[in-house]
Formats: structure tokens, sequence, C-alpha cells
């Protein structure tokens, strides 16, 4: 009996998931010394090190405390977010391309941020924002949701009405930027493309809770997506009620998706590429997935605005244009790979 | 049966679409911040007289913006019923393939890094961009098994887009004082157009559109099925690169003097093809009048909703298109 509970414990640490996620971390370690060393200032790591035991005179307590720093696990926690919602989407659409800026979901988080940006910004507490753009991408996905439904809903035509239901929430935007003043265009037009400009510990807090409860569901949940992706005639057969989890699924997906979105605007393709790195990573283990997909998101929003915060010094790039660069031409190669589906 | 299924009708319905067209532009002539009546509208054309400022008004400012609705009307239209032949897709139209999107970030590309700024020049760029966003979402949606899927093809279309999308947001970004104005010719525009503006673009869209109304018979033949139309003699191989040669150009130059201006291309032609019959002989002129009519009267409606200012037509039309994507998603699977 002990022997046969001990051995998976042994073949997980045999198991190269183990080290994936050993060196991932260990990435994610240094990606975190590299990019708060690096800027119009240079720190090197050893001074960090001081300044984080304690030692230093504090002259690095505003660039790092107040400036590095929340930008950092700002794009970790953002990164995290969007992956993992993309997983849980692409599980539950059985749709290798689908995520959440393609469907949709995005563009519902957007809509709401930026009619609050125009129309409340000056009246009403910012800290609203992240609320505001949540129910704007759980009533587009409820919306697209509804509209895909016929007896149920099949993947198909989920992806079809949310590129559908995308376009016209786009273009909403479009409208609420034409049509604001000058100063409110070019900030929600920036805020728009993804950017972690000026991110504070303020936001870290506001995002955090969001990531820490809803994460740990998704991995939970994780075991249900395995059955869905059987398909839904043998999901239903072995007893489990199709269309409901996959609406909490989903719900679950929007909810990590819109706190990503009204934190860090719309850096798109995270949602897409880091579930597919994950996958390849570690086939076959899919309650795992989800922290690796989670290591893995977090990793990439990190270096893109690593890189374009710094790539360009003195401009600060909106981190998702180095996203979509990486993203689309991986989307293509996905396509590729997936001709035949 | 449906009447206009019969040929001897399909005359009428054509001179009646006619008649529906010709109402849209006096409405678009006449209607707007300042409204002026239909017999003072016919004066400014036919008596032009410049003391009066509502002639100057109608035929400055809104006559030329009606005949650029009018082109580009017929042109995406025509372009989205093209590409539905050719890819045997009910969801086929130059924004949905990305075109929109290729073209103008060729165009924000070359305008900030080489500082293109005349339109002769857009308008190449604009075919450029159009022609690689085609060909690509055209061969990564035909690979591999089935062929041009609609879902597919769908799905590579909104990648290509969202690609080009971001890479142009990233240069606007980076350009702060042109983001405005950009944006409203991004929006898809019809307004503050001058004829000198459209003159370089005409002539390649005035030929595809010809063309492609030369071309009504051969599509008939090319949507019996590829055998059929092999049998029968045709060359799919040239035929189909003149539809691509004929859709670039439409799609391109529309984009080139309006922006992106979504849902045209895709709704007009099942609109057509639900009144009158797949015959494309008649689908084509069909769609370019429908599709006049639909972005005259979209543009007429975009002045009033926010008055005093005016909503992006190109937003106008995704609100009406977007229904009726979803309607054809839903009924097609």
């Amino acid at each position: 009996m002990k022997k046969e509970q001990s051995q998976p414990l042994f073949h997980l640490f045999k198991n190269r998931i183990t080290w994936i996620i050993l060196s991932l971390l260990a990435c994610l370690f240094m990606v975190t010394i590299v990019s708060l060393s690096v800027g119009s200032t240079y720190i090197s790591p050893i001074e960090i090190w001081g300044h984080f035991l304690g030692q230093g005179g504090g002259e690095y307590d505003f660039t790092i405390n107040m400036l590095r720093l929340p930008r950092l696990i700002l794009a970790f926690l953002v990164g995290a977010a969007l992956s993992v919602s993309g997983l849980i989407l692409q599980s539950i659409i059985r749709n290798p391309l689908a995520s959440p800026d393609i469907i949709g979901i995005t563009a519902g988080a957007s809509v709401g941020a930026i009619t609050f940006i125009v129309f409340f910004a000056g009246t009403i507490s910012i800290s609203w924002l992240p609320l505001v753009s949540m129910s704007g991408a759980l009533v587009v996905a409820v919306l697209v949701y509804l509209l895909a439904w016929k007896q149920g809903v099949t993947p198909i035509r989920l992806v079809l009405v949310g590129i559908g239901i995308a376009a016209a929430m786009k273009a909403f935007v479009m409208m609420m930027i034409v049509v604001s003043e000058t100063a409110v265009t070019t900030k929600s037009y920036l805020w728009l493309t993804g950017s972690l400009y000026g991110a504070t510990m303020k936001d870290v807090i506001g995002i955090l809770p969001w990531v820490v409860v809803f994460i740990p569901l998704a991995f939970l949940l994780a075991r249900t997506i395995r059955v869905l992706e059987l398909g839904d005639e043998l999901a239903t057969s072995l007893g489990v009620n199709v269309q409901v989890i996959r609406f909490s699924l989903l719900f679950v997906s929007v909810v990590l998706a819109g706190s990503a979105v009204a934190f860090a605007g719309g850096i798109g393709f995270v949602g897409l590429i880091a579930p597919h790195i994950a996958k390849k990573l570690a086939p076959n283990v899919f309650h795992l997935l989800v922290p690796i997909a989670g290591l893995i998101g977090g990793l990439m929003v990190m270096v893109s605005d690593l890189i374009a915060r710094t790539a360009f010094l003195p401009l600060d790039i909106p981190a998702g244009v180095f996203t979509a660069g990486i993203g689309a031409p991986f989307f293509i190669y996905l396509l590729y790979r997936n001709r035949h589906m | 049966m449906n009447p206009l299924f019969r040929k001897k009708y399909k005359w009428i319905g054509l001179i009646i679409s006619f008649l529906i067209f010709l109402f849209a532009f006096m409405l678009s002539l006449s209607l707007g911040q300042t409204s002026i009546s239909v017999s003072m509208t016919l004066d400014a054309i036919f008596h032009y007289d410049e003391t009066v400022t509502e002639h100057i008004i109608v035929m400055t400012s809104r006559l030329t913006r009606a005949i650029v609705a009018t082109i580009i009307g017929c042109s995406l239209a025509i372009a989205g019923a093209m590409m539905q032949a050719l890819t045997r897709n009910p969801l086929a139209a130059p924004d949905i393939f990305g075109i929109n999107a290729g073209a103008i970030f060729f165009i924000v590309f070359a305008a900030t890094f080489f500082s293109v700024n005349s339109l002769v020049h857009y308008m190449w760029i604009a075919f450029i961009g159009a022609g690689i966003a085609a060909i690509s979402v055209y061969v990564l949606g035909s690979l591999g098994s089935g062929g041009l899927a609609p879902i597919k093809v769908v799905l590579a279309g909104a990648a290509i887009s969202a690609l080009f999308v971001s890479f142009t947001q990233g240069l606007l970004v980076i350009d702060e004082q042109r983001i405005q104005s950009i944006l409203f010719w991004l929006a898809g525009s019809v307004a503050g157009r001058n004829l000198d503006m459209v003159l370089p673009v005409l002539p390649f869209i005035l030929a595809g559109i010809v063309l492609a109304m030369l071309l009504g018979s051969s599509i008939n033949v090319l949507l019996s099925g590829e055998d059929v139309a092999k049998g029968l003699g045709q060359k799919i191989i040239v035929l189909k690169i003149m539809i691509g040669i004929i859709v670039v150009f439409l799609a391109g130059g529309s984009v080139a003097i309006g922006g992106s201006i979504g849902f045209v291309g895709l709704i007009v032609p099942h609109m057509v093809r639900g009144l009158i019959g797949p015959d494309y002989r008649w689908v084509l002129p069909y769609s370019a009048l429908f599709g006049a009519s639909l972005l005259l009267f979209a543009d007429v409606a975009a002045r009033f909703i926010i008055m005093p200012q005016e909503v992006p037509i190109g937003v106008m039309t995704a609100f009406i298109g977007t229904p009726f994507f979803i309607y054809i998603a839903r009924r097609r699977l």
C-alpha cells in the first residue's frame, strides 16, 4: 500500500515536469533580476540584493520600489491570468486557435474600460475601472455564449459568433476614442495597445485577489476539462453536465482575462501562445498545465515589457506590440500545424 | 418561387434598385447639420449659384462625400461577392480576410518611416498591403484537408488582422501627434475627402468594376464546380487570378480612400443572393447598387446619431453588419 502511494511521488521527482517547473522558476528569477537592474538608470544585481536586504542608503527606493517592482509584478500577474484564461478557453472550445482576444472577451473588457475612461474618469474613482472592465468582459462572454446557443453550444459557432461580436466591440471602442478629446484619445489608445507604463503597487494589489482566487480555481477545474476534451457525447455519457461545466469554466476564463485587461489593457496573443508552449513542454499532464501555463504567460509579459521599455529608450513602447510581434507569427504557424482540423 | 428569380423581373428589380440608390444619393446630399430641401438640392446641381450657401454646401462637401460613399460601397460589395464566389465561403469578405488591416498597416508604416503622404503612393501601398494580406489568408485558410472551410478562413483572417492592427497601434503610439487624424481615417470615413484625392484611385476601381461585370458568367461556371468548369474549357487558374486582382484593386482602393469600412462586402452579396438567386451575372450589378445604397444610408445616419459630431462610418457598418454576420454563422454552422 505504501509503495503504491510513494510510486507516483517518486515518479514526480524523476519526471521532467518537475524540472520544467524548476527551470521556469529559475528563468523567472533571472528575468526579475535583469528587469530590476536595467532601465534608464542601471542598478547592478549586487546593489539590488543589498537593497532587498536593507543595506544601502535607500537610494534606489524610488526606482525599485515605486517604478520597477510594481511593474514587474503586474506584468507577471497579467501574463499568468491571460495565459490561464487562454488555456481554459482553448480546452472548452476544443480549438487550439481560440484565445480571449480572438473571441471578443478582451474587446468586451476594453469597451467597459474605455467607456469608463471617457465618461467617468473625472467623476468616479479610478478604482472602479477593473470592475467595470470585468463586467464588460462578462457581458460580452454571456452574449457570445447566448448567441452561439442552438440546442447547446458548439465550439465552431462560439468562435465565429465571438469574432463577430469582437468586431462590433472594436467598432464601439473606436467610436468612443474618435469622439473623445485629444488628451483622452492618446491615453486610451496607449491603454488599448496594452501597456504596463505607470504601474503602481495599488494596481498590483488590485489584480492580486482575482489571480489568487481564480487561478487555483482553474487548477481545481482542470480535471473536468480533460473530460470535456473527449467530446460532448462522451462527456455526457460519463455523467458530466457539459453545459454547466463549460459555462463555469468560461466564467473563470472571463474573470481572469477581464482583470488582466483592466490593469494592463489589451496585451494580445499571450492567451494564445503561452498555453501552447505549456502543452508542448508538458504533454499529457493536464492538471499541472495550469501552473506551467501561468508561469510561461507571466514570463512572456515580463520579457515583452522589459524589451518594450528598454529597447527604444527613452521611448516606452506598449508591451502589447511585442507580444503581438511574437504571437501573430506563432498563430500562423499554429494554423499551419492544424490545417487538417 | 421568388418572382425575382425570373429574368423578366430581374430587370425591373435592377431599375428599382437604381431608384433606391438615387434616393439614397439625394438624401446624402440634402440631410445633415444643415438640412436642405430636395428642390434646393436639385437646384444646386442643375442651376448652381455660388452666392447661395446651401448650393455651396451641396456641391462642395456633400457631393464629394456622396460620390466617395458610392464608389466605396460599390467596390466593397463587388469585392465581397467575388471573394465569396472564389472561396465558396459564405463568410468571405475584404475585412474578414484582413485586407483592410493589411492595407492600413502598410500605409501607416510608409507614412511613419518614409514620410509618404501623397494619395497616389498611398494607393499603391494599399494595393500591396491588401494583396499580401489576401494571399496569406487565402493560403493559410486553404491548407490541409477540407479546403477553405469557413472556420479556418475566419480564424486566419482574424490572426492576420490582429497582427497588422497591433503593429499599426505600435506605430501610432510612437507618433502621438497624428493619432487623432489617422484614427478617424482608420475607423473608416467618407467625409473630408476631396475629389482630387479620389481621382488617382478611380481608374483602378472602375476597371475592377467593369471587369467584374464581364466575369459574371465565368463565375457562374466556376460555382458549378471546378471539374465542370474545367470540362467546359474554363481556365480556372486564370479566372481565379483575375478575381484576386480585381478584389485587391477594389478593396485596396477603397481603403486608400476611406480607411477601414467593414461588413459591406460581407452582407450585401448575401442580401442580393437571397433576393434574386445565385446567378452572378445579376448578383454583381445588384451588389454594386445595394452596396452603394447601404453605405449612403449608413453615412446619412452617421451624421445624426451624435450630432454635432459624426460617427465614423466604419463604426456604423460594423454595428449593422455584426448581427448579420452572427445570423449567417448561426445558420450555416
